[in-house]
C-alpha cells in the first residue's frame, strides 16, 4: 500500500481527478477542540474546578503536509495529539478525518477500527514505547495479523520491508527492545506506526528524548518517509528548530490556545505574537558574531491552566500588554498576509513586527 | 514444579507465556540473532553503544533468570530438596512400603527395620502414611494457590485497567475479604461445608487471593500508562490482547514471587486446619492430620516418631518454598542488569 512510487505511477486518470478534488479537503480538521480535566477536592470528593488543557483549538492539516505544534510544557500540545489518535476523548469540539466526524464513528465499532488504524502515533519516549517482554517480530507482527494487513505467510516479508524502510537490518527480528539504543527503538516505533498503513501520524516529540546527533537522523527519516508514502503529520515539539525543519505550517500554543498559526517560513521569519518572538529569540544561535545579540527573555512563570489569566492569557508576561489586553481575550485573526499568517494579538503589530 | 504449574495455568487461560520460556519465537530467532551479531555493527552510528551489549544480547530471558537464580546457593539447594520431596510424593504409590491405610504391624511401635519410621496407634506404617500425606498437602497447597492466583489476577487486571467504579467495587471487596479474621472464616466454612480435601482447596483458594489482586492491580495501574500499552490502543488491538498479551506478561514475575509465599501459606493453613480436625479427614493422611495425634500428651512425650517427621517435613517444605521465592524475586527483576 505504502510503496508510494509504484502506486503513484499506476494511478489512472480518474483517480488522479479524485485526488485533486480530495486535496482541497484537509485530511484532518479540528474544530473548537476542548479538553478539561476535572480537579477533585474537598472533604466530600467533588469537582472543584477544571484544568483547561486544551481550550478551543481549531486547525486543519492538508494531505501530505506537516503541521508543527509548538509551545511550553503543559500548554496542551500533547493532549491534542492524544485526542486525535483516540487515546483521550475531547470534552468538546469535533475532529474530522477526511471529512468524517470521528465522534460520530464512536458507535460503529467496525468503522471506528478501520479509521483508527489510519491515525497512528509515534511516542516521545522510545524506552517505554516497546513491550520489554516481546521481541521485535512479535511487536510488529501482532497488529498486522490482527488487522489482516498480512497473514502468517506474508507477515515476515512485510516486517522486513518495514525494517528496511526505517533503516534497520533484518537481524533485529528476534531481539528484545532492551538490546537497542534510543534511536534504534524510535525507528522500531516508527515501523510499528507505519505497519498499519496509516495516512496520518501524530509525532509526539519524537526526538526530544534522543541524543542530538541522532535527532537529525530521525527527523530526516520522517521527512523521507513522508515524501515516499504521502503521509500527513502532526509534529508536536518544543524545539523550534526541529519543528521548523519538518513542518509546512506551524501552530504556536500558549496555555491551551493557539496564539499564532501559519506557514512555517512566514512565522519563522516574521513572528508577530510576542510569545512566538520570545520563543524564537530563546533559540541559541551557534555563531560567535551573534554574541552581542539582544535577547529579551520572558519574565515570570507560565500561568495556571486551571485558572488562566483573564483577557489575553499571555498578558502577565507580555512586554507590550495594555489595559485592553487584560480585559479582552484576543481572537486569532489574519495579519500581514491573508491566508498565510494568523495571530491572536491586536497590539504586537504596532511594535515593529 | 510450582513454576510449571502456574505456567500451565496461564497457558490454560490462553495467555502468552513469554516470560517463562522465551516463547518459541525466541528460540526460532535466537540463533539467527546470535549469528548476525557482527553483521549489524557499523551500519549506523547508533549501533556503537549497542555493540558491547551484543555478546550478552543473544542470551534469552530464561537463561538470564536461571543464571541469576543459581547464584543463590540456598535457593538452588532448596530447589533440589523440594524436587526430591515432590518426586517422592508423586511416586508414593510406587515407593511406599505398605498401604497407608492398612494395619500392617504392631500398634505404636518405634522405628525398626521393617517400619523405618515406626507405626501409629492402630499399626499403620508411618513412612507410607507420610509419603501419601505429603502428596495430599502439596496438592492442597498447589491447587489452592492456583485458584487464588486465577481469581486475584483476573480481579486485579479488571480493577487496575478499568479503574473508576469497577476498581472501587473490587478493591473494597478485596479489603473486606482481607480484613476478615481469616482462620475463623476458614473454620466456619469448614464447618458449614463438609470438611474434606477438595473443600479445603476451595476454601483456601477463595481466601488467599486478595494479596495477589492488590499486587496485580498496582502493576496494571503502572503498565496501563506506558507507551507500549497506549501504542496498542492506538493500533486498535482488542482488549483481550492488551490485558493478556501486553500487560499480564509484564506482571508474571511479581505474581510468581508472591505465588510462592501463597503456596507456603496454603500448606501451613492446611496443616493447621487438619490439625484442628477441620481439614483433610482420616483415614486420608495429610501432614496436618498426622500431627493431630500429637494433641495427646502420651504421643507427644513417648512416641516422637509419630509427630517429628511430619512436623519437620512441613518446616522443610515451607522454608524451601520461601527461599526459592526469595531467589526468584532477584532473578526475575528486569531492572537488575546482572
Amino acid at each position: 500500500m505504502y510503496c508510494g512510487v509504484s502506486e503513484g505511477s499506476a494511478r489512472s486518470e480518474v483517480e488522479e481527478d479524485m485526488t485533486v478534488e480530495k486535496e482541497n479537503i484537509p485530511l484532518i480538521r479540528v474544530e473548537d477542540l476542548k479538553k478539561y480535566y476535572p480537579v477533585r477536592g474537598g472533604i466530600i470528593t467533588h469537582t472543584t474546578g477544571y484544568v483547561k488543557a486544551v481550550d478551543g483549538v481549531s486547525f486543519s492539516v492538508k494531505r501530505g503536509q506537516t503541521l508543527g505544534l509548538v509551545g511550553e510544557s503543559g500548554c496542551g500540545k500533547s493532549t491534542i495529539g492524544r485526542q486525535l489518535v483516540g487515546l483521550e476523548m475531547p470534552t468538546e469540539g469535533r475532529i474530522y478525518y477526511d471529512g468524517t466526524d470521528l465522534s460520530l464513528l464512536q458507535k460503529n465499532r467496525k468503522q471506528m477500527r478501520a479509521v483508527r488504524t489510519k491515525l497512528q502515533m509515534i511516542f516521545q519516549d522510545p524506552y517505554s514505547s516497546l513491550n520489554p517482554r516481546k521481541h521485535i517480530y512479535e511487536i510488529l507482527a501482532q497488529p498486522m495479523l490482527y488487522h489482516r494487513i498480512a497473514d502468517r505467510d506474508t507477515v515476515e516479508k512485510e516486517i522486513l520491508r518495514l525494517l528496511d524502510m526505517v533503516g534497520l537490518p533484518k537481524t533485529v527480528l528476534g531481539r528484545y527492545p532492551h538490546e537497542f539504543s534510543g534511536g534504534q527503538r524510535q525507528r522500531i516505533g516508527i515501523a510499528r506506526a507505519l505497519s498499519l498503513n496509516p495516512e496520518f501520524i501524530v509525532c509526539d516529540e519524537p526526538v526530544s528524548a534522543l541524543d542530538v546527533s541522532i535527532q537529525a537522523q530521525i527527523l530526516n527519516l520522517l521527512k523521507e518517509l513522508q515524501k515516499e508514502l504521502g503521509l500527513t503529520l502532526l509534529f508536536v515539539g518544543h524545539g523550534l528548530g526541529a519543528v521548523n525543519y519538518v513542518s509546512d505550517r506551524i501552530a504556536v500554543m500558549y496555555l491551551g490556545k493557539i496564539v499564532e498559526y501559519g506557514d512555517a517560513k512566514e512565522i519563522f521569519n516574521h513572528p508577530v505574537h510576542p510569545y512566538t518572538r520570545a520563543l524564537l529569540e530563546a533559540v541559541p544561535i551557534p555563531d560567535p558574531s551573534e554574541k552581542g545579540r539582544e535577547r529579551r527573555l520572558l519574565q515570570g512563570e507560565i500561568g495556571s491552566s486551571s485558572c488562566p489569566p483573564e483577557g489575553c492569557r499571555f498578558h502577565p508576561r507580555c512586554p507590550y500588554a495594555t489595559v485592553q489586553c487584560r480585559q479582552e481575550e484576543p481572537i486569532l485573526q489574519e495579519v500581514r498576509e491573508a491566508g498565510v499568517h494568523m495571530a491572536a494579538c491586536p497590539v504586537a503589530e504596532f511594535h515593529g513586527a | 514444579m510450582i513454576l510449571r504449574e502456574i505456567d500451565r495455568k496461564f497457558q490454560h487461560k490462553g495467555v502468552s507465556t513469554t516470560v517463562m520460556d522465551g516463547t518459541g519465537m525466541g528460540k526460532r530467532f535466537g540463533k539467527k540473532a546470535a549469528a548476525s551479531v557482527n553483521g549489524i555493527a557499523g551500519y549506523d552510528r547508533e549501533n556503537k553503544s549497542n555493540r558491547q551489549q551484543n555478546d550478552i544480547g543473544s542470551e534469552s530471558y530464561l537463561q538470564t533468570v536461571i543464571r541469576r537464580f543459581r547464584r543463590h546457593h540456598l535457593a538452588a539447594f532448596s530447589l533440589i530438596v523440594l524436587a526430591v520431596i515432590v518426586g517422592a510424593a508423586i511416586l508414593a504409590p510406587v515407593i511406599a512400603p505398605y498401604d497407608p491405610n492398612d494395619i500392617a504391624g504392631p500398634f505404636a511401635e518405634g522405628p525398626s527395620k521393617e517400619f523405618w519410621l515406626g507405626t501409629d496407634q492402630i499399626g499403620r506404617d508411618v513412612l507410607s502414611r507420610l509419603l501419601y500425606a505429603t502428596r495430599v498437602s502439596l496438592l492442597v497447597g498447589v491447587m489452592a494457590t492456583l485458584i487464588s492466583t486465577v481469581i486475584g489476577v483476573l480481579l486485579g487486571l479488571v480493577a487496575g485497567y478499568f479503574g473508576g467504579l469497577a476498581d472501587m467495587v473490587i478493591m473494597r471487596f478485596t479489603d473486606m475479604v482481607m480484613s476478615f479474621p481469616y482462620i475463623l472464616l476458614v473454620l466456619v466454612a469448614a464447618a458449614v461445608f463438609k470438611p474434606g480435601m477438595w473443600n479445603i482447596i476451595l476454601i483456601l483458594g477463595f481466601v488467599d487471593w486478595p494479596g495477589i489482586a492488590r499486587l496485580v492491580r498496582g502493576n496494571v495501574l503502572n503498565l496501563r500508562e506506558t507507551n507500549f500499552v497506549k501504542g496498542n490502543i492506538v493500533a486498535g488491538m482488542p482488549l483481550r490482547h492488551i490485558l493478556f498479551s501486553e500487560i499480564l506478561p509484564n506482571t508474571v514475575a511479581p505474581i510468581l514471587v508472591y505465588g510462592t509465599s501463597v503456596l507456603a501459606l496454603s500448606i501451613l493453613d492446611e496443616a493447621a486446619l487438619s490439625f484442628l480436625g477441620q481439614g483433610v479427614q482420616p483415614p486420608t493422611s495429610s501432614l496436618g492430620n498426622m500431627l493431630n495425634g500429637a494433641q495427646s500428651l502420651t504421643v507427644l512425650t513417648t512416641q516422637p516418631w509419630l509427630w517429628i517427621p511430619p512436623g519437620l517435613l512441613i518446616v522443610v517444605v515451607v522454608m524451601a518454598i520461601n527461599f526459592i521465592g526469595d531467589a526468584l524475586r532477584d532473578a526475575l527483576d528486569p531492572n537488575s542488569g546482572r
